[in-house]
């Protein structure tokens, strides 16, 4: 069973950033990268599978079950029921965090299980302190965001993510806001999500990341796949735009 | 002397009232305002916008009077000595609203997309994501603007005096020419200068329990 299916999305801005008719879909257990310069679309992509932007046309299916349909250009939801639960088979992580500033990181963690799923308080305890173990956190339960560095912060972001049980998880660019230092503890989280098999879509400029983790990688480039295949067969392609995008990365020795 | 002071500590009292009555009514109304305000529905948001032009346009005293003595005035019903008080009540609360809903607007308008999003993401409902990831942050970054509004409604209060409301300043004034001196007078300001620092106080634990975070 696919579990996430984009199938001829197209989403036009007022600015210039366009996806023309994209197709892909992501298989259970399966780790997709998607790269590109910025502008390219990458993040409108993820942007229109997790619904946080309404799509011009095309159509999305989780587990084969429409969340929403573009007709005649308007996107269609799916009824509200429907989307309730749709909407619990994905996560995601942002660029910049979005942890909630007045809650201490434990809350953060447990608010969305307890109000959302409405699951119990001693139950969604004993996970959110087990994932902040996995995240090397666990001194950090009763902290604030503001006292965390970057690195802690989208740690602790992946561990309220990984707290709804999502299906399949959504990075977008999330080492952007971080320093070099910093990233490479995220990305390590990261990784160690990959060993147990959860579905991700990461969005990154992490060449060799990218490169090690996933199962299959997407060139975007001008709003449409440019290239796909496994990270073995993207890098290594002939394709000009994908060169050109690779080579500004190599000479910036971001791929050894 | 002991009747001026039972006369003014009495007024002081309804000064008081005023005050409290006012925030409790206008605190919530002001969020109200503030989402017709921000309607996605045009023409509820142009009668909220005139609303609120007309209410920090003109003179808090004449609104006073327009509420007080509109009804007798306008449509010809009879006002009762009761309605002084609740014509106070109304006419501060909804001048008062109209201040706090730009603030709340403000508020509001300065949130990140960031936590609408993460909380649509997390499954929140649109009130639930209101009530527990945008207002309270929203509190802390007004407070400082709250504030100043606040400490403002203790001194108007004062202005109740203009339809005969017997707070404080009413009766300082009374006693003042009674005794053609300036004392009651000088006793009123050091009453609205505790009453103000009072308020200060509160108001300033209220801004240190909320930073905590940033």
């Amino acid at each position: 069973m696919k579990l996430l299916e984009l199938d001829h999305i197209q989403k036009t801005f007022a600015e210039n950033e366009v996806i023309h008719d994209i197709s892909l879909s992501v298989e259970e257990g399966e780790i997709l990268s998607i790269i590109g310069r910025s502008g390219s679309g990458k993040t409108t992509i993820l942007r229109c599978a997790t619904l946080l932007e309404a799509i011009d046309g095309g159509e999305i299916r989780y587990l084969g079950e429409t969340a929403v349909k573009a007709v005649n250009g308007k996107p269609v939801f799916a009824a509200k029921e429907e989307m309730k639960k749709i909407r619990g088979y994905y996560g995601m992580v942002f660029q910049s965090f979005n942890l909630f500033p007045h809650r201490s990181v434990l809350q953060n963690i447990m608010d969305a299980p307890l109000l959302v799923q409405k699951r119990k308080k001693n139950e969604v305890l004993e996970e959110a302190r087990k994932l902040l173990a996995k995240m090397g956190l666990s001194d950090k339960e009763n902290a604030y965001p503001c006292q965390l560095s970057g690195g802690q912060c989208q740690r602790v972001a992946i561990a309220r993510a990984l707290a709804m049980g999502p299906k399949i998880l959504f990075f977008d660019e999330p080492t952007s806001a971080l320093d070099p230092e910093l990233t490479g503890e995220v990305l390590k989280v990261i990784k160690s999500l990959a060993d147990l098999h959860i579905t991700m879509v990461i969005v990154t400029h992490e060449m060799q990341f990218a490169k090690d983790i996933s199962d299959r990688v997407i060139f975007m480039d001008q709003g449409v796949i440019a290239e796909e295949g496994t990270p073995d067969e993207v890098f290594n392609s002939e394709n000009q735009r994908m060169r050109d995008f690779l080579g500004r990365y190599s000479s910036e020795g971001a791929l050894k | 002397m002991n009747q001026m002071m039972l006369d003014l500590t009495q007024g002081m009292g309804r000064s008081l009232l005023i005050f409290i009555l006012t925030l409790i009514f206008s605190l919530p109304l002001g969020l109200l305002v503030s989402f017709g305000r921000m309607s996605k529905i045009a023409p509820l948001r142009w009668l909220v916008k005139i609303y609120i032009s007309v209410m920090r346009g003109t003179p808090l005293m004449l609104q006073l009077m327009v509420v007080y003595f509109g009804p007798f005035f306008i449509f010809g019903i009879q006002i009762s000595n009761d309605y002084r008080f609740y014509a106070v009540l109304i006419g501060f609360a909804i001048n008062y609203a109209a201040y706090f809903a730009e603030i709340y607007r403000g508020g509001i308008e300065s949130m990140p997309a960031g936590q609408y999003e993460a909380a649509q993401i997390l499954g929140y409902t649109k009130v639930q994501t209101f009530m527990r990831i945008i207002l309270p942050q929203v509190i802390k970054r007004i407070l400082p603007s709250l504030a100043n509004e606040i400490i403002t409604l203790v001194k108007d209060t004062s202005l109740a005096f203009a339809i005969s409301y017997t707070e404080m300043f009413f009766e300082a004034k009374a006693w003042a020419s009674k005794e053609s001196n300036m004392f009651p007078y000088l006793i009123a300001a050091v009453f609205y200068y505790i009453f103000n620092m009072a308020v200060a106080i509160i108001l300033e634990r209220i801004e240190k329990s909320q930073s905590y975070y940033k």
